[in-house]
């Protein structure tokens, strides 16, 4: 480690590359807290040349890499690995080109989310993904994961919203992918990138595009006695030809746990909980919001109100964005799960996982972007007691094997990183992961970013097919295998 | 209407494979023109077809990839529903397939986004003849490699599409075109204010001295855009159709099509001939008046690049080279989705 450490050093200064465990010990986990890995050498480039020459390095020395961006991620993607250097992002936060004509902006990948929307707010315009940690999370780390938010179904997901990235190979080579139009000739690249996890390359640069604000936004916020009714009234709002800004609801559960959080005067009685965001044009919206009502109206909503203003709103949405804050402080542990089904199958679906929350005995706390089918099931839990985090983990891998056995996925946004190699082996079929390993080979034949997440090897898939047979006796493993 | 042809597609695929034959993939032939020329034996998909599942609620049709366009679009409609990025058929028989595979859009590509975009998940044939399932039918997910967009623009180079998820969305209640009499200056600079804006702006086409604006939405939405003036086009879906098909007379005649990709607000082109620009000035349809007129180091220098579209008399590169880097990776990927390089070869670039 000493030569490369000099290297490093050599590349982009002394005080940028932390070796001390004292230094280190900030980088350990994302945040899937549960995983921990103290790494040996953290570097912290000032700028996309920089970004090239420890590549270069690492590379000639085959030194494995990670990426980090602000260390949000909740899959265990930026989670350093034993042997690696731990390449952070953060200082690459500048915006390098506010084009409001354009509708575009030219960032760094260590630029937060927020601070896009922030700085280009003057001019009328915004960038549409919100995750909700979007005050921390870094838009390299959005592209990585192909981050969703409250709004993207109406307005997309990261990919949607991007139109070029810059990216650094494995081998420290630059290749620009896409273009200000959002195309580019030969392969789409773009889109392969987005998402890949820090598998393929390091993104150094992104270009996203900015949207005008709508004119007018209400938000409309109904409750329901029955969980089913509630999830039919999503189906229903979309089948009358409405695509909502966004379209969440809650579970019985997460909204006493949301309103006793941030008191936003949530009907605690219920037990479910729909908010509606409804955005465009003064005269739409207008027609839109009456239907709307009258839907959630027909379908037995026991509480409906419309936000008198802005602030009203965000006041309703506070509940909603602090959800797992919320159900954070009903235990001492939660884990997230990410499951997307299609959107039939939610009361279903909802009802076996209520299943699953006794089977495992462990209350289980239900969150979710409706309108898309992505679920946040909430499983908490007390990682100081014996067992627990072992069941925790057990009924998420169950709830995932649910989506998938329904249509869906085991991630709709959180991505795979550490924590889903196991239930990848549901989803997938070893053509299809062999394939996968090629596409990475493609870009990284020695295996140098990231090596060991996002996609499962088949001995691993064994492992997991063979353990599920003996009935959930699957031993407590936290590291992958190589 | 409905056929499952994976087992003889599957098959067919194995064996040139085995023999190492170049095969060429035929949809309705509809795109045939859109490419480098193609050497190979053919393999039809047309016969695969039918709707495996859709369901207007979510937003989700799945379909195999022989499948007419013109059969999709019309099961949407009876719903309400539509491909919101306006695939162009150019031909009655055009399939779904051929659509991902070049990967064109329409009129409403600037509001509504690009194909890829609606791309959810695909079953591809390799070119070793494995059948693979990636993404799926649900509106996000993020489990593994996209390798579902990869296969957008393509040009079944990576595999023989099978399958294909999409997602749809409601058709607009309403709409309504207006046109302005404006110079291409003029034009591009009114459709690069206009997109900063709210307005519902789904397609803006400049040609012969008029900008075509069409807005959509509610009825009292329309009512409302009226304010930006102009006048009102009355056969404005057919105006529209045949800007997306290229049957608009600007169309007609000989001589090359080229494609231009730029950045919206740049510059009118000084290449004398015709132009006609869409996407609110980010994609220009020229026909120089030279015959042989290379228009690449043209749009570089605007930032953009140049496609040869249509050539009554195919040569050279049809699409704008990559940096050597890049190429490299496309190599990577044909190799690995296509190891003994049968499919479609050559159709995007050369060896490809
Ligand atoms: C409270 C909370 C709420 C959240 N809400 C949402 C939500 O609503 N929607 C959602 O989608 N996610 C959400 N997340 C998850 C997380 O914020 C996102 O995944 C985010 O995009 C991660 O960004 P990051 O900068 O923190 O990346 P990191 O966690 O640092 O990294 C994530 C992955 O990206 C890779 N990576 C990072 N930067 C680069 C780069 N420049 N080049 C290549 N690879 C890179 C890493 O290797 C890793 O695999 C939430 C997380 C928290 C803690």
């Amino acid at each position: 480690m000493a030569s490369l450490a000099e290297e490093l050093r050599a590349a982009v200064g002394a005080a940028n590359v932390l070796t001390a465990r004292e230094a280190c010990v900030a980088f350990e986990c994302d945040g899937l807290t549960a995983y921990r890995h103290v790494p040996d050498v953290v570097v912290l480039p000032g700028n996309a040349a920089e970004v090239q020459a420890v590549m270069s390095i690492c590379h000639r020395l085959r030194v494995p890499v990670v990426a980090r961006g602000a260390g949000t991620g909740l899959s265990g993607g930026s989670l350093p690995v034993a042997g690696a250097v731990l390449l952070v992002l953060a200082r690459l936060n500048q915006i390098l080109e506010l084009a409001p004509r354009r509708r575009l902006a030219r960032v760094q990948p260590g630029v937060t989310n927020l601070s896009i929307s922030k700085a280009c707010a003057e001019h009328g315009l915004f960038y549409a993904p919100d995750p909700s940690s979007q005050i921390a999370c870094s838009i390299g780390g959005n592209v990585a994961e192909n981050s969703g938010g409250v709004h993207c179904l109406k307005y997309g997901i990261t990919l949607h919203n991007i139109l070029e990235i810059q990216i650094v190979t494995a081998a420290g080579e630059f290749l620009v992918l896409g273009s200000e139009m959002g195309e580019a000739p030969g392969y789409a690249l773009t889109a392969l990138l987005t998402g890949s996890e820090g598998m393929l390359g390091i993104i150094v640069e992104v270009t996203v595009k900015l949207l005008p604000r709508p004119e007018s936004v209400e938000l409309v916020v109904g409750a329901f006695d029955d969980i089913g009714a509630c999830a039919r009234v999503v189906g229903d709002i979309i089948s009358a030809g409405i695509i909502p800004a966004g379209l969440e609801m809650m579970d019985g559960a997460a909204i006493c746990a949301a309103d006793a959080f941030a008191k936003c005067g949530y009907p605690t009685a219920a037990q479910a909980l729909l908010l509606c965001e409804i955005d465009g044009g003064d005269a739409d919206v207008t027609h839109q919001l009456e239907r709307v009502m009258s839907i959630m109206r027909e379908a037995g909503a026991v509480y409906l109100r419309v936000a008198a203003d802005a602030s009203e709103q965000l006041r309703m949405w506070s509940g909603r964005k602090a959800a797992f804050p919320a159900v954070g402080r009903l235990a001492p542990d939660y884990y997230c799960m990410d499951g997307t089904i299609p959107r039939r199958r939610l009361p279903e679906v909802l009802h076996r996982i209520s299943g699953l929350s006794e089977e495992f005995a462990l209350p289980i706390a239900n969150v979710f972007h409706a309108g898309d089918g992505n679920l946040h099931p909430l499983i908490m839990f007390d990682a100081g007691k014996p067992d627990e985090l072992r069941r925790a983990e057990e009924c998420g891998n169950r709830i995932l094997e649910l989506c998938v056995a329904v249509g869906g996925t085991v991630t709709g946004e959180h991505g795979v990183g550490v924590e889903k190699l196991g239930p990848m082996c549901t989803q997938f079929g070893s053509g299809e992961l062999e394939m996968f390993h090629a596409v990475k080979r493609a870009f990284d034949p020695h295996a140098l970013l990231n090596p060991g997440k996002a996609v499962p090897t088949l001995a691993r898939c064994a492992d997991y097919g063979a353990l599920r047979v003996h009935g959930g006796q699957m031993p407590f493993e936290h590291l992958p295998r190589f | 209407m409905e056929r499952d042809a994976t087992a003889e597609l599957t098959a067919r695929v194995q064996a040139a494979a085995a023999a190492r034959t170049p095969l060429q993939l035929c949809g309705s032939g509809s795109k045939a023109f859109y490419g480098r020329p193609l050497r190979g034996e053919p393999l039809m998909l047309q016969d695969h077809t039918g709707v495996v599942d859709y369901d207007p609620q979510e937003l989700v049709l799945t379909a195999r990839a022989g499948t007419p366009l013109a059969h999709i679009e019309a099961r949407l409609a009876e719903c309400g529903q539509h491909l919101p990025f306006e695939p162009p058929h150019f031909g009655p028989a055009a399939t779904l397939g051929g659509m991902i595979a070049c990967g064109l859009a329409g009129p409403a590509r600037a509001s509504a986004g690009p194909v890829r975009d609606y791309v959810l998940g695909v079953r591809i044939l390799t070119g070793a003849g494995q059948v693979l399932n990636f993404g799926g039918r649900v509106m996000k997910n993020v489990a593994g490699y996209d390798v579902t967009r990869l296969m957008v623009g393509a040009l079944g180079t990576l595999g023989v599409l099978l399958e294909v998820s999409l997602k749809v969305l409601p058709r607009a209640p309403g709409q309504l075109t207006l046109t302005f009499a404006l110079s291409g200056a003029q034009a591009i600079a009114r459709m690069n204010d206009w997109a900063r804006t709210p307005l519902p702006v789904t397609g803006t086409c400049w040609v012969d001295g008029r900008l075509y604006v069409r807005l959509q939405g509610s009825p009292a939405a329309l009512a409302q855009a009226r304010r930006i003036g102009g006048e009102e086009l009355n056969a404005a879906e057919a105006f529209w159709t045949s800007v997306k098909e290229h049957t608009h007379p600007f169309f007609d005649g000989a001589g090359t099509l080229w494609r231009l990709t730029v950045p919206s607000a740049s510059a009118v082109f000084d290449v004398p001939g015709r132009t006609l620009m869409e996407w609110t000035g980010a994609q220009r349809w020229l026909v120089p008046d030279a015959a042989r007129a290379d228009l690449h180091a043209h749009s570089v220098r605007a930032g953009g690049f140049a496609t040869r579209f249509r050539d009554a008399e195919p040569s050279g590169e049809v699409f704008a080279a990559l940096p050597a880097a890049l190429m490299r990776v496309h190599h990577e990927l044909k190799k690995t989705f296509d190891p003994y390089a049968i499919l479609n070869l050559g159709r995007l670039y050369a060896d490809l």
